[in-house]
C-alpha cells in the first residue's frame, strides 16, 4: 500500500517536472517568487512586528528576487511546518524551498528535489555549565542529556554515546523552551541540539555566561535551499544566487560598496556585477543581476551578521561557516 | 407583705446565636472544616493558592513590563506584556494588509450586529435577520475577506491571527450543522443506499484523527491533482474540518432524534404529515432541544481544534503567536504569548458555554419528571 501511494506520488512529480519545463519564465511572468520558509525559527525565519518575513533564510528567497526582478520584495512567503515542506515544492505551490532543510542522499535522489548547495553548515553540539569542569563531550560518560522527542538528534545523541562507550540517561521533552527550562533548573547536565538552536537557547538562560557549548559536532547538518529536479534553468539560478552571495563577500563587495567597485580594477568583481561579459544573460536574468543581490541584500557575512551573528541575541560565531580563505567551509565557483 | 420576690415581667431577649453557629463560621465550619479530612483539603488548597497566586500575579500583573520594542527592554522581571502589546495587531489580522483591516473589522462587527439580535428575545424581524445571517452574510463576508468588486484582493496566504481562527471556526459551524442533521436523518432512513453512505461517512470520519484528515487534505491531495490546479489551502482547510465536524455533529443529533419516543413519529404519521413536514415540525424541534449540550459541546471542541491547523504551517491565532516568540526580538516570551492565548480562547469558549445554558433554560418546556 505505501509503496503503491510513494509510487503514483513519484509518478506524479515526475509530470509536474515535465509540464513547467521553463519555471524561470513562469516566475518572470507572474512576477513573484513563492518561497517556503520555517513557520518561525529563531535568526532564519520569523515575521517582525510589522507582519514581514525576516531571517537568514528569508534573505535568500529575497537575493533570488533581486536577480530575477531587479527588486529583493517581490516575494510571498508560505510558512511550512517540517512534515509538508517536499509536498509543497513537489506539488508546485511553492518554487523554492529556503527552510533550514539539512542536505541527505534520500532527500536529494529519492524525493524528487535538487538541494543547490548548502548556505549554512549546522551540527549538533552539546552544552553544560561551566562548573562540571567538563572541556570535551568524550567526558560525559554517565551524564543526563535533555533531549527534544522524536528527533534525529536523539539518535545522533545515542550513536555518539555508544561508539565511545559511555551510557547516558536522556531527559526527553516535547518543546524547546521545556529542554531549556529543565536545564536551566539543573535537571540535566547536558543540552543537545543544533548548534544554532543551542547558541538560541543559551542567550536566554539566566546566566548564559555560566554555560558552554563543547567543541564536538557530532552530525553534519549542512543546511540548504531547495528546488525541484528537472528546473536547471531555475536551480541554476538559486545555486549562482547562492554563490553571489558568498563571492561578493570574499571579493569584498558590500552592499555599502558596490557602487564604487563597479569601477574596479578586478575583472572578476567587473564580471559579477556585470560591466564585462554577459553572464546575466546566460543565466536568464538580467546584466546587473548580481549587484542588485549585493545591493539589496548584502553580501553573506552581511546577511550572516544581521540574522545570526554575534550582535544578534543568537550570538553565533562563524566557525566552520566562515569563508574556505578564513579557515571555513564557505567556498564559490569562480565566476568566469 | 412586701414582695422581695423578683418576677420578671418581660422576657429576656434572645441571645445572639453562638459565634460558632451564624455567618462566615458557620460557613466555614460547614463547608470548609466539617471533618479532618476536609480540613486537610482546605489547608492544603489555601497553601496552593498562596504558593501560585501571589507569585502569578507578581509576575503577571505587579512587575510585569508593558511598554518596549525587544525582550531585552523588558527588565522588570516580570512578563513582558511589551510583546503582546507591539504584535496585537498582527495575533489579530495575521498578514493582513494594515490598509484594508478595516474589512476585517466591519466584517465580524456586521456579524456581532446580526447575529447577536437573533439571541436576544423579543426582537422583531428575527425572521428578515437569520435570511440575512444565513443567506446574505457569507457572501457579503468573503467579498470583505477576500475582495473583488472593486476591493482590493486579498490573497488567503495573508490571513491568520484571531481572525483565521474565527472564519475557521464559525464556516465550520455554521456548515456542520445542517449537514450533520442531514447525515443524522439519513442514517435512520429507510432508503438503504442512503443509509449505506450516510453510516459509511459518518464511520469513516469519525474514525480517523483530525490531523491526518488535515494532513491528507493539504499534503496529499496537492499531489494528486493536476499541476497548476491551485486549490487554496484555507479552502482545503475549511471542508476538510466541516466534513469532520459533520460527522461528530450527526452522531449528536442522532442521540437527540433516538430520544424522541416513537408515539410521536406515529402521531405525525397519522395526521397526514410528508416525511419532511414530520422532521421539520415535529421531531427535530424536540430533537434539536435535548442535544443543545452536545452540539454546544461540539462546536466549543471544533473551536479549539482549529488551533490543529499548525501542523499544516496556517498561522492561526495560536500559531502566529508561537511564530512571534521566535524572532530573535521577542526569543524568550513563550510564556506570555501562551497566557494571553489561553485567555482569549477561554473568553470565547466561556461565552459559547454561558449562551448554551441560556438557551438550554429558555427551550425548557417542560418535560421532566
Amino acid at each position: 500500500m505505501k509503496s503503491i501511494l510513494f509510487a503514483t506520488a513519484a509518478a506524479t512529480i515526475a509530470f509536474v517536472g515535465s509540464a513547467q519545463a521553463g519555471l524561470l519564465e513562469d516566475v518572470k511572468a507572474k512576477g513573484f517568487i513563492q518561497c517556503g520558509v520555517n513557520t518561525g525559527l529563531t535568526g532564519f525565519s520569523a515575521p517582525n512586528d510589522k507582519g514581514k518575513w525576516e531571517g537568514f533564510d528569508v534573505d535568500f528567497c529575497r537575493a533570488m528576487s533581486a536577480a530575477v526582478f531587479g527588486d529583493a520584495d517581490k516575494v510571498k512567503y508560505t510558512p511550512l511546518t517540517s512534515k509538508e515542506r517536499f509536498t509543497a515544492l513537489q506539488s508546485g505551490e511553492i518554487d523554492v524551498l529556503s527552510r533550514n532543510t539539512t542536505w541527505t542522499f534520500t532527500r536529494d535522489v529519492n524525493l524528487g528535489l535538487e538541494f543547490i548547495g548548502s548556505n549554512y553548515y549546522d551540527g549538533q553540539g552539546f552544552m553544560v555549565r561551566k562548573d562540571l569542569g567538563v572541556k570535551s563531550a568524550r567526558e560525559l560518560d554517565g551524564a543526563s542529556v535533555c533531549i527534544q522527542t522524536g528527533t534525529t538528534t536523539e539518535l545522533n545523541l545515542a550513536d555518539y554515546f555508544r561508539t565511545h562507550k559511555m551510557e547516558f540517561n536522556s531527559v526527553v521533552f516535547e518543546k524547546a523552551d521545556e529542554i531549556r527550562a529543565a536545564y536551566d533548573a539543573g535537571r540535566c547536565d547536558v543540552y543537545t541540539t543544533d548548534r544554532s538552536g543551542l547558541a538560541a537557547q543559551r542567550s536566554l538562560l539566566k546566566a548564559p555566561e555560566d554555560h558552554l557549548v563543547l567543541p564536538e559536532v557530532v552530525s553534519k547538518e549542512p543546511l540548504g535551499p531547495v528546488v525541484r529536479h528537472g528546473q536547471s534553468e531555475w536551480g541554476d539560478v538559486a545555486r549562482w544566487t547562492l554563490y553571489t552571495l558568498i563571492v561578493a563577500e570574499e571579493l569584498g563587495i558590500t552592499s555599502a560598496n558596490v557602487d564604487s567597485m563597479k569601477s574596479s580594477k578586478n575583472p572578476e568583481v567587473l564580471r559579477l556585477l556585470g560591466i564585462e561579459g554577459e553572464m546575466g544573460k546566460q543565466l536568464g536574468v538580467s546584466a546587473d543581476w548580481a549587484y542588485n543581490i549585493v545591493k539589496q541584500v548584502g553580501n553573506y557575512s552581511e546577511v550572516y551578521e544581521r540574522h545570526v551573528g554575534v550582535n544578534t541575541p543568537l550570538k553565533l560565531e562563524r566557525g566552520i561557516n566562515a569563508l574556505w580563505t578564513q579557515g571555513g567551509l564557505m567556498y564559490a565557483p569562480p565566476f568566469r | 407583705m412586701t414582695d422581695n420576690s423578683f418576677v420578671r415581667t418581660e422576657s429576656h431577649p434572645d441571645l445572639p446565636p453562638p459565634v460558632r453557629h451564624t455567618g462566615i463560621i458557620r460557613w466555614m465550619r460547614q463547608n470548609l472544616f466539617s471533618s479532618w479530612f476536609n480540613t486537610f483539603l482546605t489547608i492544603s488548597s489555601l497553601y496552593l493558592l498562596y504558593r501560585i497566586v501571589p507569585p502569578f500575579l507578581e509576575w503577571a500583573i505587579f512587575s510585569a513590563d508593558l511598554s518596549g520594542s525587544t525582550y531585552q527592554d523588558c527588565t522588570s522581571g516580570g512578563a513582558c506584556w511589551a510583546m503582546v502589546r507591539v504584535r496585537f495587531d498582527q495575533f489579530m489580522y495575521g498578514f493582513f494588509p494594515t490598509t484594508e483591516r478595516w474589512r476585517v473589522d466591519i466584517g465580524f462587527l456586521l456579524l456581532f450586529a446580526t447575529a447577536i439580535p437573533l439571541m436576544i428575545d423579543g426582537i422583531p424581524g428575527k425572521k428578515y435577520l437569520a435570511i440575512f445571517v444565513f443567506a446574505i452574510y457569507p457572501f457579503v463576508a468573503f467579498l470583505l475577506f477576500h475582495g473583488g468588486f472593486g476591493l482590493e484582493i486579498v490573497d488567503t496566504a495573508q490571513w491568520g491571527g484571531l481572525m483565521l481562527t474565527l472564519v475557521l471556526a464559525t464556516v465550520t459551524i455554521v456548515v456542520s450543522l445542517p449537514l450533520g442533521i442531514l447525515f443524522a436523518l439519513g442514517r435512520r432512513s429507510e432508503m438503504p443506499i442512503i443509509r449505506m453512505i450516510c453510516i459509511g461517512f459518518i464511520e469513516l470520519w469519525r474514525g480517523v484523527p483530525l490531523i491526518t484528515v488535515l494532513f491528507m487534505g493539504s499534503v496529499m491531495l496537492p499531489l494528486f491533482l493536476p499541476p497548476g490546479t491551485n486549490f487554496d489551502k484555507i479552502l482545503r482547510t475549511l471542508i476538510v474540518m466541516a466534513l469532520f465536524a459533520a460527522a461528530y455533529m450527526a452522531e449528536v443529533v442522532r442521540g437527540g432524534l433516538q430520544a424522541i419516543p416513537k408515539g410521536q413519529y406515529e402521531a405525525a404519521q397519522a395526521m397526514g404529515l410528508s416525511y419532511w413536514k414530520t422532521m421539520g415540525l415535529i421531531i427535530l424541534p424536540q430533537a434539536l432541544k435535548i442535544v443543545i449540550p452536545g452540539i454546544v459541546n461540539t462546536f466549543i471542541a471544533l473551536f479549539k481544534d482549529t488551533t490543529l491547523v499548525l501542523v499544516i504551517g496556517l498561522l492561526d491565532f495560536l500559531s502566529i503567536i508561537q511564530s512571534a516568540t521566535t524572532h530573535k526580538n521577542w526569543l524568550g516570551t513563550s510564556t506570555e504569548g501562551y497566557v494571553f492565548a489561553a485567555a482569549v480562547y477561554w473568553i470565547f469558549c466561556f461565552s459559547m458555554s454561558r449562551y448554551s445554558i441560556r438557551l438550554e433554560r429558555k427551550l425548557d418546556t417542560g418535560h421532566r419528571n
